[in-house]
């Protein structure tokens, strides 16, 4: 079976917290600028100089999902997403306390719940972050970012290991 | 709309709170931020107030672009009458801020008053609380921020907080919000103390509607990819602001021993490069932060990582802090300035006005015009690193005879320290330089010479002078949007045409100040960066206000002007030393004694700078005496100003 499917991966190490993503993000769906109608939120511990963006995971098996008691959530076939219908939705927002990273929110304004929704494939965070913080990649390739990262930092420990060891 | 965000008049003396909508005719006039704070406090200062009494009105305020889908809208003006000059106060400052008091519902607020005991404004979602400070006041910069998130019980919450130098009225206390964004410049931090206010909160999730989003968001994306393309902002993402160090030192423009030098010596331990190794070894590969909404990234994170601060975390050091505790006290050693930088952000004071009194104090000291005594037994000495961080702690506490007497700022230091000090004081109206050297660029000269709160490298400097762009290239930058075909020159050592591009920057710069920009966006250090043009067209998509690039260059001509008239009423006159359009003698007597070729050996001549101010004045329709022209006021819709005085 072909794999469907990209993915947002987040490098939260490389995040500058500009915020760039929130301000796009709202005005991209609802034409507004509006950090509290963005579908990512960057998360900050600025004391320590730590920035880390949050976003929905598109999970295979959705908290989101099985909670909603009219089956407003599914998952799009085309960008294998988990969406909601909101024809279906009415507003309970069980979605909102189900969701173990906090990535549905409720906009009191327009009295709806709203998520990430790839924006059609070309998500906007993704197009905006200069220092490639969000990345919008194949599933299958989700970890290979990590993986040579972490190959490198094993590389340079081996390095400094053998000239360590040349000095003795 | 971000045209309906509204103006708050808050009365700390009697907490009397009024909201009012910006009306339309305003905003075409001023549009917002500096320029519109600049009409406001025109009219609403008394002639001759003093700034620490309760008539001094202090205003805070976002651009009329802050948290549009413009780029990096992040800068929150402050403005009053300055305690350290006595003229215009006024302070820029990037951070997260005015955009949240945007979304808040406020775009300026107009402060005035006394508080009986401390406080701080809370804004939120278009109410405004004014609330006890009593166990925030004491509190450092960060401290205190975090008490206010604390209080209120929401992470979320920005402040522009005042810190322990505020509080202690220093005369170039700062405000600040986030770690290091601070609003530098002319003790805008002093007013705060001076007024029992201890900080301004905001946090909002108000609707700004753009007016026409998908325009928007493609003008921003290409908006952007200009910006980022410019490889001075991909060495300022890469190093900061230290990178303008590393060529300026050795060109031969820095500042060393007060005034001494133009070239710091051994300083390989500041270049940006092991500024930036340090960075990496303490807070990793990824170590760079910038402001709202903002691609440059121009500010490094770092960890103190040795010394009596070990271990503590802060961002930058910026270029100025390398000057201020680095080149001017001649202790270029990395920890040292790591240090002043944490230091200064902590208790909430001017980098740059610190740096530059210690260095002229040290200067003082080697000269013998003050002793050990007036030290109170400090080793005052050039490259004595201790002392350097002592002073800055002594000022910020007005600990000591001499950290009492700096506190006050340079110009009533040298009153009080007497002999011929005041003829070693590096300033221009009670503002001390930056630590570059513009002895070798008559240009840059002109523009700290004559910038309406004193000596200042963002009010109207031509840094792109220093690229030695070709003829052709210059009159298409400095020909629009308004017509220009008098002399200009791509020798940086000229004086001809200078007075131009120091005028059409001061028009530059207000517009960004008015829009909410940063100035990293637009022509300072980059010359094929955004101006009038695309502001224009940024401006439409986002708030729907349809204004030529020429209306737009008028506006910042009007604005500009106000705040000229501010200065007149306050008492500058041409060529007063200490309240004029006037450098200190030095930059004429004393030649360059370092650096390269087109700079060793260098000074102002004082015969062709007189005239290029002479230009300056014409070009901004003033007569010789730097009054504005009555047609001149009458061409800029001022001839009626101040209208509504109160």
């Amino acid at each position: 079976m072909e794999p469907i499917g990209k993915v947002l991966v987040i490098n939260y190490e490389k995040c500058t917290g500009c915020r760039l993503c929130e301000l796009v993000c709202a005005v991209m769906h609802d034409g507004i600028s509006n950090p509290a109608r963005s579908r990512i939120k960057v998360m900050k511990w600025e004391a320590e100089g730590l920035y880390i963006p949050m976003s929905c995971q598109q999970c295979q098996d959705a908290p989101c999902m099985n909670v909603c008691p009219v089956k407003a959530i599914s998952r799009d076939e085309n960008l294998d997403y988990v969406k909601i219908d909101y024809d279906i939705c009415i507003g309970c927002r069980a979605c909102v306390s189900a969701c173990p990273f906090g990535a549905m929110s409720f906009n009191s304004t327009d009295r709806k719940v709203f998520k990430c929704d790839l924006c059609e494939g070309d998500p906007q965070c993704v197009r905006f972050c200069e220092v490639n913080a969000i990345e919008y990649v194949d599933a299958d390739d989700s970890s290979l970012l990590k993986k040579r990262e972490a190959a490198e930092r094993i590389s340079i420990a081996g390095k400094e290991a053998a000239a360590l060891a040349a000095q003795v | 709309m971000p045209l309906d965000r509204k103006i708050a008049y808050i009365d700390l003396t009697t907490g009397d709170i009024q909201t009012k909508p910006i009306p339309l005719d305003i905003r075409k006039k001023f549009l917002g931020g500096r320029g519109l704070d600049a009409y406001l406090l025109y009219n609403h200062t008394e002639k001759g107030c003093d700034p620490l009494s309760p008539k001094n009105t202090l205003m805070v305020s976002g651009g009329i672009l802050t948290a549009t889908c413009a780029s990096a809208t992040a800068r929150t003006h402050i403005m009053a009458k300055s305690p350290l000059t006595g003229l215009l106060g006024s302070a820029n400052m990037g951070g997260f801020f005015a955009p949240e008091l945007a979304w808040a519902g406020f775009h300026h607020l107009v402060i005035k008053g006394k508080s009986k005991h401390p406080v701080y404004i809370y804004i939120h979602n278009g109410e405004i609380e004014i609330r006890d400070a009593r166990e925030v006041w004491g509190k450092t910069v960060t401290e205190a921020q975090w008490a206010i998130r604390e209080d209120l019980g929401d992470q979320e919450v920005k402040s522009v907080v005042c810190g322990p130098a505020g509080e202690n009225l220093v005369r170039f206390a700062n405000v600040m919000t986030g770690i290091k964004n601070s609003g530098g410049r002319s003790g805008m931090g002093c007013v705060f103390g001076s007024k029992n206010l201890k900080a301004v909160a905001a946090r909002g999730t108000m609707d700004i509607k753009i007016a026409r989003p998908k325009e928007a968001l493609e003008y921003n994306k290409r908006f952007i990819d200009q910006i980022v393309s410019a490889k001075v902002n991909q060495t300022q993402g890469a190093l900061g602001t230290p990178f303008i160090w590393g060529a300026t030192n050795s060109w031969g423009g820095i500042r060393t021993r007060n005034f001494q030098y133009n070239q710091c010596e051994y300083a390989d331990d500041i270049e940006p490069e092991r500024i930036d190794e340090i960075c990496e070894e303490t807070m990793g590969k990824y170590h760079m932060t910038g402001c709202f909404g903002c691609q440059v990234h121009c500010r490094s994170q770092y960890k103190i990582p040795s010394g009596p601060y070990a271990g503590q975390y802060d961002e930058g050091p910026e270029y100025t802090s390398q000057g201020a505790f680095g080149g001017e006290t001649d202790t270029p050693r990395a920890v040292t300035v790591l240090t002043g930088n944490h230091l200064v952000d902590k208790f909430g004071m001017d980098n740059l006005e610190t740096g530059s009194l210690i260095s002229w104090a040290m200067e003082l000291y080697e000269l013998g015009i003050i002793t050990s005594k007036e030290t109170d037994g400090l080793d005052l000495r050039f490259g004595n690193d201790e002392a350097v961080l002592e002073m800055i702690d002594r000022i910020c506490h007005r600990k000591g005879w001499l950290g009492d007497a700096l506190a006050d700022g340079g110009i009533a230091a040298s009153e009080k320290i007497g002999k011929n000090s005041f003829d070693y004081l590096i300033q221009v109206k009670g503002m001390s330089n930056l630590h570059s050297d513009e002895r070798a660029t008559p240009g840059l000269a002109l523009n700290i010479a004559t910038g309406s709160r004193g000596s200042d490298h963002l009010r109207s400097r031509p840094a792109i002078d220093l690229y030695h762009l070709p003829e052709e290239v210059l009159r298409k930058i400095y020909g629009n949007p308004v017509a220009y075909d008098g002399p200009l020159s791509s020798e940086h050592t000229e004086y001809i045409g200078k007075p131009w591009q120091v005028f059409w920057q001061e028009n530059c710069y207000m517009g960004v100040d008015c829009l909410g920009i940063c100035k990293y966006h637009t022509t300072f250090l980059g010359a094929t960066l955004p101006n009038f043009e695309d502001w224009s067209k940024v401006l439409y998509y986002n708030t729907g206000l349809e204004m030529t690039p020429e209306e737009i260059w008028d506006v910042a001509e009007r604005c500009n002007m106000i705040e000229r008239l501010f200065n007149l009423r306050e008492g500058l006159t041409r060529d007063d030393l200490k309240k004029g359009d006037m450098l200190n003698h030095r930059y004429f007597d004393e030649p360059c004694r370092r650096g390269a070729i087109d700079v060793v050996g260098k000074k102002i001549d004082k015969k062709k700078f007189i005239q290029m101010i002479d230009e300056l004045y014409e070009h901004k329709g003033l007569d010789n005496n730097g009054i504005p022209k009555p047609e001149t006021l009458k061409k800029l819709g001022l001839k009626n100003e101040p209208s509504h005085l109160v």
